[in-house]
Parts: structure tokens; C-alpha cells; sequence
């Protein structure tokens, strides 16, 4: 394995509610929220530990919602959310020390630089200052920081406030990384660097489950896709099992236009 | 293409784009007042309609002596209108520095018009004269109530002022934008945006309280005559006819003196426009096009600290604070207000209770707001909110640990106040902790409950989100400064300053979005 894809020794997160047993990383049961219409509509998921799984859909499918309402940044109006078979809504402290969430715009402080920034988010996930100050080393020399880890991120490009981003969501070793749009406006360096990331970071044994518009990524990269459209799971299963269900042969592309073709119609 | 819509080489109508600032200007009072909500335009309007015209009450009862008294342009006269015309210079060009700082600092739509043919003189032309006029549109409402109530009192001659008032407005935008380039030649980019603002601050804050000062020093307390010259210093100023009082005498009904001053104010706009104009597009570009200390390198930690989560928050909060200077410094702006106390306890070390007691409500007044400010930057202007709430932290704790990070500053910055105050006398040190605990409490409680996600930068507008949390802080930390204040006079009526402020503090709380008491 290359040098700089290695994945920094940080201690993986345990904790007395790892569900271990069924090996299902995420299970969301009958997920609704509501705004001015339905976005998510009584959806139900599982996502096995260990695995990459993509969810697709058309803009306003209700891709981003759903993954908020996992991670705990919105309310569910019904349903039920199992982090590792912890009940995401009864106790999502316990559920969020198994999680980390990257958005589509990376949030960072523009006035900390990376190392600092890495520091607070260990500090919030109550890690080892020692293990975390060394697994911030490690990630910033991994992801290619290194030569900026003293600078304050506000001169920053995109692409390395993603990196420092996606740095914060590694430095407390979660089992669980739930990625938004993770790649848009990425250059193909920077995209490949962070696809590289997420890639040992499943063959490390943990999850990540993440939404994208590129569907080439999804292909090459996800084990599981799912296709989500008008808040519903039209669609699951490998590149192979979707090809089935669409009845048709190709790229990730004619599948997926296919399917929400027909659930536009139906 | 079709050739219709080809640009052609005719320059555009100057009245033209004049109407295009002025339009721009409009929709973005109109979205300050009404907080984006323009359904609530009209019923902003008449508020501040019923504002205007309650205001004129006062205004009686500041000029109607002086209106009534038929005054002519004798040199304590004159000197006691100029004063108020300095003052009225300092606030409109206070306002006018800091229009021209946000500005140049935004980038809004410098690249659409910057690559469009019109040229830079001309375009930046317009926008100094169209930001001139807004100025003198507000010194013309600031000054309505106080010229309105001459007039009505005594006499039409008093309309004049409202020349002397525009005037002044004209002037003094001319003037900030000197002032502004000449900072950016000479400090740079970088360093003129916190000099720029912090003088904008200065002057607007300088005059008031220089006033108090000089009153302070000669008078021993605050005076309320504060333009009254002593003797010593009418003898020694100009005769009648120097143009020094051309604005004074206009303000008495000179018209011959308001054309003068009229002259002087276009003259200084128009050589503005004429020198600055084309430099101002440069500047804009110079100043948006920063790329802000990337290159600066900070000290490499040894290692990560250990702590708490919450401990975590508070060092994050106090080093986003100390790593901004710009917000610090129009945080702190109201600390020169503290001054004129400072002052006080000085000059009447040791001789008077009641000075003391000024003291206390100053200080509980300043720190109710300081944390008001500093708790919106903490809570509200949080730039990573959703890393906040994905970490493994119960919301209360974050909140608790953001309301520990603005006490404390709030402490660091009043605390050796206090403990100057405690040196004179321990009870009113106390009245004025404890005055200052609850002032501080009771806004960052209120911010709290307003909380909405918004931009550090948005700082300075961030009352624009609730005018009911704006008026709810103000309002409770006077009711505060009071209750301190009689509690260190002695008297037993600061329990009803108390009730008044936990009142307050229960209505705002009834009308806020979020009742949760953390």
C-alpha cells in the first residue's frame, strides 16, 4: 500500500453499545420528515458494518435530509434510527461518538489552522489529547497539509478546507463516516486524494455512507447503491442487481435514469 | 448575434446609474428594517413614522428655551452651535467612514461592473456621490426633530439648518472617502479595514466624549451644559465675520453664510470624486482580492491539551475572539464610553457617593451589552454549527460552555474595573458585580433565545434578526444598570428596578422562538 494511504493508528471507537452481533452499521425504519411537502417518506435502510454504500437520486430526492436526520442535526417527524443498535433518538450522544459527518460545504473556522481545528474536534469527541495529537499528525501529512498545518484556514482553497474538513471527521476514529456531496467543486487531484481516503477507510473495516451527483464515483467505488426518489428507496443492491431491476444493461448513468424515469411515471 | 443587443460605444446615462445605487441602497434598508421579510415594510414604516414624530417631543424640550429667547449671532452663540454642528460632523462621518469601509471590503458586484464597459471614474463617481447623498439623508433625519421644533417655535429662519444639515452630510462622505484611500496607501490593505473602522468608532464616540471630558476636568462632574465655553475661551476665539461660523450663522437663518457652506460641501465632494474616484475601483480590488494571512504561520503546538469537551469550546471561542481584531474592535467600541467614569473616579477620588453610583451604572450598562455582542458572535455566529451539533456533546453543555467562554472575556475585560472600583469603596464594587453578572446573564440568556446561524462577518448587522431581542437587551441591561445604581445609592428601590428587569426579561422570553432556559 502506498506510503501516503496508509491509515493513521487511531484507536478505534468502542463503547458498551457496538452491535456487534448483526453487523448492521445503520438501520433507519420507517424515516419521515415533512416540510412544505414530504422529503423523506417512510423510508427504511440498512447499511452493513464495513461497507461503502452510495444513495443516488435527482435533486430534492431527499438524499442530504435523510442523512441529517441520521447524524442529528434534524428531527425526524416519525421513524426510528440505529447507529451500531443504538437508538439514534433515544440517545444520540451514544450514537454520534460512533459517527462523523462531512458536508457538501466544508465548515471550518477560518481563524483556526488545521492542526487547532483538529484539536477542538478531539477535544468534542472527548478523545486522548495524546492518541488524538498524534493522529492529527499523521492526517495531516496523509492528506498532504502538511506544508499548511500552521496557516489559519481562511486562505484556504476549497479543496484543502474539504481535506481539513475530512481530517476532523477522521481524527476521533469513527465507525461510521456519512459523507454529503463530499466531491463537488473538487478538482480531480483533490477528489481522487479524498476517494483514496474514504476507500482505506473501508478496507480498515469501517462504513461510509455517502451521497453523490457523480455517478462514475458511485460505481467504481460504492458495494451497495441505493436510489432514493420523492423521499422513497426505489432502488438497492450492487451495480449488477440494479441492472437487473431496470431491466437493462450499461453504466451506473442509463440505470439510474432508467429508474427514476420510472418512478417519475409511476 | 443579433446586433441589437451589441454594446455600443455611447457612455451610460449618469442619472442612469445614479438611479441604480440609490435603488440598490433602498432595497437594502428596506431588507435592514424588516429583517428580510418585506411583508413587514409597511408596518416598519409606520413604527418609525411614530418613532419620528414621538421623537419631536424631546426635541421640544432640548430647543424651546433656545428657540423662544429670539437669539442673534453673538459668540457664545455661535460657539454653542458650532459645537453642536462638530458634534453632528463627528457622527455623520463615523457613519460615513464605515459605509465606505464595508464597501470596500465587499465584493458584491465589483467584477459584473469592473468588466463591464463603463468606465471605473465614471462608475465609481456615482457611488460616492450616491453614498454622499444618503449620508446627508441621514443627517437630515437625525436632525428633523431639534430643526422641526425651532422652527415651529421660532420661526422659518430656523429651515436653514436643514441646509447646514445636508451640507454637513455631503461633506463629511467626501471626507471619509479621503480619509479611507489615504489609510489604504498608506497602511495597506490588510490593516486598513480594522484602522479604518476602529477610527470611524473613535470619531463617532471621540467628540461626545471629549465634551464629558473637558466638562469633567474643568466642572469636576458631567456637566449638562456641556457646550457652554467658559469666558476665557469666547474672548479668545474669532470675531463674528470669520468664516469658522459660516455654518453657525447659517444655522441662524445667514442665508448669505449657507450658501458659503453649501459651496464649501459640493466643492469637497466634487474634488473627492474628481481625485478618488478611479483609485477607489483599484482599492476595491486590492482589498477583495486578499488572500487574509495564509501565509502567516502560527507558533506549532507541542501536543494537543487535554480537556473536556467543554473546555474545548471555551478555548475555541477565546481564541476565534483573540484571532479577530476586527470584531474585537467593534466589540469593544463601547468601551469608550467608560471613559467619562474612569475620568470621574479619578478626579473625585475619595469626595462623592454620588459619582460612585454613575460609576456602577456605566459599568453594568457596558457589560450587559459587551456580553450581548459577545454572546451573538459565540452562539449565533457559530461558523461550523453542524460540526457542533454532530460532536457527542448534549446542547446544553455546548451552550454552557459558550456562556462560561463570554463570561469570562466579559470578566477580563470589566474585571479591573471593579476592582479599581473595590479599591474606593468594596459596596459599590459589589452593586456593580452583581449588577454586571445579572446585566450579562439576562442578554446572553436573551441570545439565546434568539439565536439564528448568521456569518461572524454579519456582525455588525446582527440586530437586523430580531429588533425584539435588540430592544429586549438594551432594555433589560438598563433596567439592570438602575437596579446596581440604586442598590449602591442605598436605596430600597432597586427591588422595583429588579422586578422591572425580570419582567422584561419574562416578556422577551414569551415572544422568543426558542423558550428552552439553556
Amino acid at each position: 500500500m502506498d506510503q501516503t494511504l496508509r491509515r493513521p493508528a487511531v484507536q478505534p471507537a468502542t463503547g458498551p453499545f457496538v452491535d456487534v452481533a448483526t453487523g448492521t452499521a445503520l438501520a433507519v425504519r420507517g424515516l419521515a420528515k415533512s416540510f412544505d411537502r414530504p422529503a423523506v417518506d417512510r423510508l427504511d435502510l440498512t447499511i452493513r458494518t464495513g461497507e461503502f454504500y452510495a444513495l443516488l437520486g435527482p435533486n430534492g430526492a431527499g438524499k442530504t435530509t435523510t442523512l441529517r436526520m441520521v447524524v442529528g442535526l434534524l428531527r425526524p417527524d416519525a421513524g426510528s434510527i440505529a447507529v451500531f443498535g443504538i437508538d439514534a433518538l433515544a440517545d444520540p450522544i451514544a450514537a454520534k461518538r460512533q459517527m462523523a459527518w462531512v458536508s457538501d460545504e466544508p465548515m471550518i473556522y477560518d481563524k483556526l489552522t488545521p492542526l487547532e481545528y483538529l484539536e477542538f474536534v478531539a477535544g468534542l469527541w472527548g478523545v486522548d489529547s495524546t492518541v488524538a495529537g498524534k493522529a492529527a499528525h499523521e492526517l495531516i501529512q496523509w492528506l498532504g497539509l502538511g506544508p499548511h498545518a500552521d496557516e489559519r484556514c481562511e486562505g484556504f482553497s476549497r479543496g484543502m478546507r474539504q481535506k481539513v474538513a475530512l481530517a476532523g471527521a477522521l481524527v476521533h476514529d469513527p465507525r461510521l463516516i456519512i459523507l454529503d456531496e463530499p466531491l463537488t467543486g473538487l478538482d480531480a487531484g483533490t477528489a481522487r486524494q479524498v476517494k483514496d481516503v474514504l476507500q482505506a477507510r473501508v478496507k480498515a473495516g469501517g462504513t461510509v455512507i455517502m451521497t453523490t451527483h457523480i455517478l462514475e464515483v458511485a460505481e467504481r467505488m460504492a458495494e451497495r447503491i441505493g436510489v432514493l426518489a420523492s423521499g422513497r428507496l426505489i432502488a438497492e443492491g450492487t451495480l449488477a442487481e440494479l441492472s437487473l431491476r431496470a431491466g437493462r444493461g450499461g453504466s451506473l448513468e442509463d440505470v439510474f435514469l432508467s429508474l427514476v424515469g420510472e418512478s417519475a411515471a409511476a | 448575434m443579433n446586433a441589437s443587443v451589441r454594446a455600443t460605444a455611447a457612455p451610460v446615462p449618469l442619472l442612469w446609474l445614479i438611479r441604480h445605487e440609490l435603488r440598490l441602497s433602498w432595497r437594502d434598508w428596506q431588507a435592514m428594517v424588516t429583517a428580510g421579510n418585506r411583508r413587514r415594510f409597511w408596518v416598519a414604516l409606520v413604527v418609525l413614522g411614530c418613532l419620528g414624530l414621538a421623537l419631536h417631543l424631546p426635541a421640544y424640550a432640548v430647543v424651546a428655551g433656545f428657540a423662544r429667547s429670539d437669539i442673534g449671532p453673538d459668540q457664545r452663540t455661535l460657539f454653542t452651535l458650532s459645537m453642536v454642528v462638530l458634534l453632528y460632523v463627528s457622527l455623520l462621518l463615523s457613519q460615513a467612514m464605515e459605509t465606505v469601509t464595508r464597501s470596500l471590503y465587499s465584493r458584491g458586484d465589483l467584477d459584473l461592473v469592473l468588466s463591464s464597459p463603463v468606465s471605473a471614474r465614471r462608475l465609481f463617481s456615482v457611488r460616492i456621490f450616491s453614498n454622499a447623498l444618503l449620508i446627508a439623508l441621514m443627517g437630515v433625519v437625525l436632525s428633523a426633530p431639534l430643526i422641526d421644533m425651532l422652527a415651529i417655535i421660532g420661526g422659518p429662519r430656523w429651515l436653514a439648518a436643514y441646509g447646514v444639515a445636508v451640507s454637513v452630510g455631503l461633506a463629511a462622505a467626501g471626507l471619509a472617502v479621503a480619509i479611507t484611500i489615504g489609510l489604504f496607501r498608506i497602511l495597506g490593505p490588510r490593516r486598513t479595514r480594522l484602522v479604518a473602522q476602529v477610527m470611524a468608532a473613535v470619531i463617532g464616540a471621540a467628540f461626545a466624549i471629549g465634551i464629558q471630558v473637558s466638562a469633567i476636568l474643568y466642572y469636576g462632574n458631567v456637566s449638562q451644559r456641556i457646550f457652554v465655553a467658559p469666558d476665557a475661551v469666547i474672548a479668545r476665539s474669532p470675531s463674528g465675520n470669520s468664516p469658522v461660523w459660516w455654518p453657525a450663522r447659517a444655522i441662524l437663518g445667514d442665508w448669505l453664510a449657507l450658501a458659503g457652506v453649501v459651496a464649501i460641501a459640493i466643492a469637497v465632494l466634487a474634488a473627492v470624486m474628481i481625485i478618488f474616484a478611479p483609485r477607489l475601483g483599484e482599492d476595491s480590488i486590492a482589498a477583495t482580492d486578499l488572500s487574509p494571512r495564509a501565509s502567516r504561520r502560527q507558533s506549532r503546538p507541542r501536543g494537543f491539551r487535554p480537556g473536556s469537551p467543554a473546555a474545548a469550546m471555551r478555548r475555541k471561542e477565546w481564541l476565534l475572539l483573540r484571532r479577530d481584531p476586527w470584531l474585537v474592535s467593534q466589540t469593544l467600541t463601547q468601551l469608550f464610553y467608560l471613559i467619562p467614569p474612569a475620568l470621574l473616579l479619578m478626579r473625585n477620588f475619595g469626595q462623592s457617593n454620588g459619582v460612585l453610583v454613575v460609576v456602577v451604572m456605566v459599568l453594568v450598562t457596558v457589560g450587559g451589552q459587551l456580553a450581548g455582542a459577545l454572546a451573538w458572535l459565540a452562539i449565533s455566529g457559530e461558523d461550523a454549527p453542524d460540526l457542533v451539533r454532530t460532536a457527542p456533546v448534549a446542547p446544553v453543555a455546548v451552550s454552557r460552555a459558550k456562556v462560561e467562554a463570554v463570561m469570562g472575556a466579559v470578566a477580563i475585560m470589566l474585571g479591573p474595573l471593579v476592582v479599581g472600583l473595590a479599591l474606593l469603596s468594596p459596596y459599590h464594587a459589589v452593586a456593580a458585580a452583581l449588577g454586571l453578572a445579572c446585566a450579562a446573564g439576562s442578554t446572553i440568556r436573551i441570545q439565546l433565545w434568539f439565536r439564528a446561524q448568521a456569518k461572524r462577518s454579519l456582525f455588525r448587522r446582527r440586530h437586523t434578526s430580531s429588533r425584539i431581542a435588540t430592544f429586549g437587551e438594551a432594555l433589560v441591561s438598563f433596567s439592570w444598570a438602575a437596579a446596581a445604581g440604586l442598590a449602591a445609592a442605598g436605596t430600597w428601590l432597586a427591588a422595583i428596578s429588579v422586578a422591572i428587569a425580570l419582567l422584561i426579561l419574562l416578556g422577551v422570553r414569551s415572544v422568543s422562538p426558542r423558550k428552552a432556559l439553556v
